[in-house]
């Protein structure tokens, strides 16, 4: 491969939405009204359709046998680097809004940027998805303040589902060896400098909502080096299984 | 600002064989999604770029412009393309039109089309009454690209084209 570096940067952003819209995806018959569930599986199809461009892109960098399909579907639990946020389990409508919101802020930060990209494929990916993604931004923002300005079960609900997640928040903006290498070629997002306007933003939004902002100092890390959560095996028996009960085969 | 597409003359009529297979009323030349067709050394070259980036639609475009160019006896080359993005600017007049016949609302300019999927301001018509007196329901509607809105005078729910820029 020439360029692993950009293989593997390319990787660290589309995981993240491969694992997070097969997690939306496992919600389609299942949401809590019928709106809400064409919504978070509308959000999943997004999200997959993002991945397929990053991928073959990957894919034609890669070049060897390697397809968008069996980068998404072919590789052992270590070699996925989605942050350990988007893995979480769809615990309950509160859990599945408060993974999508503090994910969304920033994934359309992060795109925002990317949108500079000195690679022209990803400047592309960038421009396409952030128009989608500001949708995403604004359906759970709104689902956030509707649940904790809501009753007080569901403000009790939500509050609870931010303050366990928040802990996966941290890693979102950990920067790894082929991250660095692609800030300074121009191609990658400096996410250390989006840090501080991220948990602004965030905070903004939870008191609207009349949320309390967690305070916390520990923060969970890993996914971004292959380390997981016992959940992923999980996800990936599901994501893998046709590829790997029936090799090779396409719809 | 609108990019114009492309288009070599003697291939419209073939590309407006192919209509949208999610809103059958609209030809794919009506949605704005074609974005280059020329023949070149006797192939025609053709340009998509997806509405939505996970829009299953654009598979079956494609396989359905290849019937069509294959059947007017042409060979002819898809491409992909996701830059300049697609913008519900490249939806025609004549597209607009259609789809609120179809009961689809045309999307809004970019600020009216805020102000509506927040609920600030009553302003996306109902394609059944006319009527302003109407609410949202869910920013996602039967596709990526609506969102789904229900009449206060008449009952009737609706889908609207969501704004994209």
């Amino acid at each position: 491969m020439k360029n692993t570096n950009l293989y593997n940067y390319i990787l660290g952003i589309a995981d993240n939405s491969l694992i997070l819209g097969q997690r939306l995806g496992e919600l389609c018959g299942h949401g809590p009204t019928l709106e809400t569930d064409i919504a978070l599986t509308n959000i999943s199809l997004d999200l997959f359709g993002q991945v397929r461009s990053y991928y073959q892109y990957a894919a034609k960098i890669a070049g060897d046998d390697l397809s968008e399909d069996t980068i998404a579907m072919m590789r052992p639990e270590r070699e996925y680097v989605n942050t350990l946020i988007v893995e979480q389990p769809n615990t309950g409508f509160a859990y599945v809004i408060a993974r999508q919101f503090l994910f969304d802020m920033y994934h359309f930060m992060f795109l925002k940027e990317l949108q500079n990209s000195s690679d022209e494929t990803l400047e592309a990916i960038a421009k396409k998805s952030i128009k989608e993604v500001s949708y995403h931004l604004r359906f759970s923002s709104d689902w956030v303040k509707r649940l904790g300005d809501g009753t007080e079960e569901s403000h009790k609900r939500i509050q609870n589902a931010i303050n366990d997640l928040w802990t996966y928040t941290d890693e979102l903006f950990h920067q790894t060896e082929a991250d660095n290498i692609m800030i300074t070629e121009g191609v990658g997002v400096d996410t250390s400098k989006l840090k501080e306007e991220y948990y602004r933003n965030v905070s903004e939004v939870l008191k609207e909502a009349i949320l309390e902002v967690p305070d916390l100092k520990y923060f969970q890390k890993g996914g971004k080096q292959g380390i997981h959560t016992e959940h992923m095996g999980y996800i990936l028996a599901e994501l893998q299984y046709m590829q790997r009960a029936y090799p090779n085969m396409s719809w | 600002m609108i990019q114009h597409a492309d288009i070599d003359t003697e291939l419209i009529p073939i590309l407006d064989q192919v209509s949208d297979p999610e809103i059958p009323v609209l030809t794919i030349l009506d949605m704005g999604v074609v974005r280059y067709a020329k023949i070149v050394d006797d192939i025609v070259l053709i340009k998509i770029t997806p509405t939505y980036s996970g829009c299953p639609a654009m598979d079956v475009i494609a396989d359905d412009i290849t019937a069509a160019f294959k059947k007017a006896g042409y060979e002819v080359n898809i491409d992909l393309v996701l830059t300049p993005a697609w913008t519900t600017d490249w939806i025609s007049e004549e597209g607009r039109d259609a789809l609120e016949k179809y009961g689809i609302a045309a999307p809004l300019e970019a600020d009216a089309d805020k102000d509506a999927l927040l609920g600030n301001k009553k302003i996306v018509k109902c394609t059944n009454c006319g009527s302003q007196n109407t609410k949202l329901v869910s920013q996602f509607g039967s596709t990526a690209c609506k969102a789904l809105f229900k009449c206060e005078d008449c009952q009737e729910p609706f889908d609207y084209f969501k704004c994209l820029k």
